[in-house]
């Protein structure tokens, strides 16, 4: 068997304004090719506006197993919460 | 004997449409998946075109389903078989530089409404250009059976580009009022674009050779009449039914 | 297009039950599914979760795949322009949806090739209903309204799935797949309401199509042996006998209203259950389609097998060249 296109993960910009947002992803033999089935695949109903596509084998991603120390310490920082701190009804515009 | 513009508009749509159709017997069947979904993508854009245009001169859908070869005014590239990926990609090649620059210019056209369709559909052709292109130089610079086929494909569909840049008498006053595109002067650049990707495909200019010329006034190749024999059987089979 | 858990009849269940896991993560594995929290690529998953959700998810891709080829079989007949332009654009979102799928199933592990490899060799089943033959353009009608009507009503619920790549997959597809069902049933009310002919085309259509699209939500709820745990994992949300009964309810009163004929004598509304009581299943021959005896069963695996392998050398070429362009750029 042929060795399989390499996967893509494609990022679409739904207008100007917004971030690029993760939405599947295509096989495909160089960059110029995932562009295409990109945009062949994930914009045929005016979704986007802008394209990434990002070799699936570059993404370095966090692992599960250390969610607990990556993210939970951030759960008791409530004092970066606006609603941490209480000011008198009657003082406006704060 | 139709007008001017009929003739012109007819002969716009029949590119499209019989491009469209043929690309549209791809799906399900493509390389890849990825590939299917952008060849039905070309298709689409094509039978939209073909839609408007036929749309100028008449009834798209009584154009497209009753007549018969020799009323269809299409170049004989579009109507030529799909044969392998190669001979559809090597097809798609040549005809889409040309309409892309063909558009391009049909954006100034007198007629507001070619140039509305146009301006549409230039950017769809310039899509398709950009894809056949890129095919080429992966097909002919790949491995040695891809570019084996790719000469072949190439070899095929060579004869019918100079068609693509007659002029006739239909076309001329067309061409005199503002109306129509001059293919004419349209011939330098598409030799400079074709001779561009051949060259980044590695690939030689292929032999110049009697051109085969005949669809603008409905003398075609063998292959119209199956196509259009299964495009339009159930009107056929069916006259004055609505679907 | 959707397919629910196929297995040969006497393949009898073998639910993909477990190699021992390790209880504590299994135990915190089913708390969180029970809780309707999604489980992503990376979690820990047990080895029965992730081998039941490959096979659901790519013989839902290759449903697609295969499913593309009895509409395509009418696109270069496609009686108008319109009708041209939509078929196309339906098959393509086949197309698409098989490859969304295809993409989920891969974050679980297995390579497309490997699907597909699966597919070509037979150990990959696809939805029955694509072993049956398109005969005439009532049949694309058919097929949108009464086929991708049937899977619809099995995506929906598969949005909130647990396994996030598939539910997001499934949150695309249903939202792709609003128009097919429409355009199928515009194209059977055209034809019921048309000529003699239409018509007769229209009610032979409902006439084959019918049992066969009862029969994709899967046997019979006793015959479905992995249903328990599968709605459990979400990876199923209501029984194959439910959402059979709720199609029945819904399109019983469509056919009606473009005057055609459901063809089941026993078919009657029933007070009580607020349902329609229908005849029963020829699940003989469902088993005989799921074994590869369907009309068309050879046919479709022929074309997919000769597109893939016709379609090796271009995928060569483009890995080729690939590797040609990314030495050249070392090099300079």
């Amino acid at each position: 068997m042929s060795k399989e296109w390499p996967l893509w993960e494609v990022f679409v910009r739904a207008k100007n304004g917004l971030s690029h947002r993760h939405v599947g992803s295509v096989h495909a033999a160089d960059d110029r090719m995932a562009i295409e089935a990109a945009r062949d695949t994930y914009t045929r109903r005016m979704e986007g506006v802008s394209l990434w596509v990002v070799r699936s084998a570059d993404i370095v991603a966090s692992d599960p197993g250390e969610g607990a120390a990556l993210f939970e310490p951030a759960a008791d920082k409530v004092y970066r919460h606006p609603t941490f701190y209480s000011i008198p009804e009657h003082v406006k515009n704060i | 004997m139709t007008d001017g513009l009929t003739e012109y508009a007819l002969r716009l749509g029949d590119d499209s449409l019989i491009l469209g159709q043929r690309l549209g017997e791809w799906c399900g069947h493509a390389p890849m998946l990825e590939v299917d979904l952008s060849l039905t993508n070309v298709a689409l854009d094509l039978v939209g075109q073909a839609t408007l245009f036929l749309g100028i001169a008449g009834d798209a859908d009584k154009l497209a389903f009753h007549r018969d070869v020799l009323d269809f005014k299409n170049c004989l590239l579009v109507e030529q078989p799909n044969g392998d990926f190669a001979q559809t990609i090597a097809r798609q090649f040549l005809f889409s530089n040309w309409q892309e620059l063909l558009f391009r210019e049909l954006t100034q056209s007198r007629n507001a409404t070619l140039a509305a369709i146009a301006g549409k559909a230039v950017k769809e052709v310039a899509y398709h250009a950009r894809l056949a292109n890129e095919w080429m130089v992966r097909l002919g610079d790949g491995t040695a059976e891809s570019r084996a086929r790719i000469v072949n494909g190439l070899d095929w569909m060579w004869r019918f580009g100079d068609e693509l840049f007659d002029v006739d008498d239909v076309v001329e006053p067309l061409i005199a009022s503002g109306v129509a595109v001059d293919v004419r002067k349209l011939r330098g650049e598409w030799d400079q674009r074709i001779a561009r990707t051949l060259s980044e495909a590695t690939l030689e200019m292929p032999k110049p050779r009697r051109a085969a010329k005949g669809g603008r006034i409905g003398h075609h190749s063998e292959h119209l009449g199956h196509l259009l024999s299964e495009m339009q059987f159930l009107q056929r089979a069916y006259p004055g039914a609505t679907w | 297009m959707y397919t629910t858990e196929l297995k040969d009849k006497n393949q009898k269940s073998a639910p993909v039950t477990t190699v021992a896991e390790d209880p504590a993560k299994l135990a915190a594995f089913e708390a969180r599914v029970a809780a309707d929290d999604f489980i992503e690529p990376k979690d820990w998953m047990p080895e029965a979760y992730r081998k039941t959700l490959v096979r659901q998810i790519s013989q839902h891709a290759h449903s697609e795949v295969v499913g593309m080829l009895p509409e395509g079989n009418w696109i270069t007949r496609a009686p108008s322009l319109r009708r041209k332009a939509v078929l196309l654009a339906k098959v393509q979102d086949e197309g698409g949806h098989g490859l969304y799928l295809y993409a989920a199933a891969e974050t679980l592990g297995t390579s497309r090739d490997e699907m597909i490899e699966a597919l070509h060799t037979g150990r990959a089943k696809y939805s029955t209903i694509f072993n049956y033959p398109t005969l005439t353009w009532a049949d694309i009608g058919a097929i949108g309204w009464l086929v991708d009507g049937a899977a619809i009503m099995n995506q929906v619920p598969l949005q909130r799935t647990s396994y996030g790549p598939y539910a997001r997959a499934m949150v695309r597809i249903c939202k792709e797949e609003s128009f097919h069902q429409r355009q199928g049933y515009e194209i059977m009310m055209a034809l019921a309401g048309g000529s003699p002919e239409q018509k007769r085309m229209a009610q032979n259509a409902l006439d084959r199509w019918w049992w066969p699209s009862l029969m994709m939500f899967g046997p019979p709820d006793e015959n479905s042996p992995n249903t328990a745990q599968s709605v459990r994992w979400r990876i199923k949300r209501e029984t194959n006998d439910e959402i059979r009964q709720r199609f029945v309810d819904v399109t019983v009163p469509q056919a009606e209203a473009i005057g055609l004929k459901v063809p089941d004598p026993a078919l009657t509304w029933n007070e009580a259950r607020g349902s329609y009581d229908f005849g029963p299943i020829d699940w003989e021959e469902f088993y005989a389609v799921v074994r590869g005896e369907g009309l068309v069963a050879k046919e479709r695996m022929k074309a997919r097998v000769e597109a893939w392998e016709k379609g090796a050398w271009v995928r060569e070429a483009a890995n080729a060249h690939a590797a040609k362009r990314a030495h050249r750029a070392a090099a300079e």
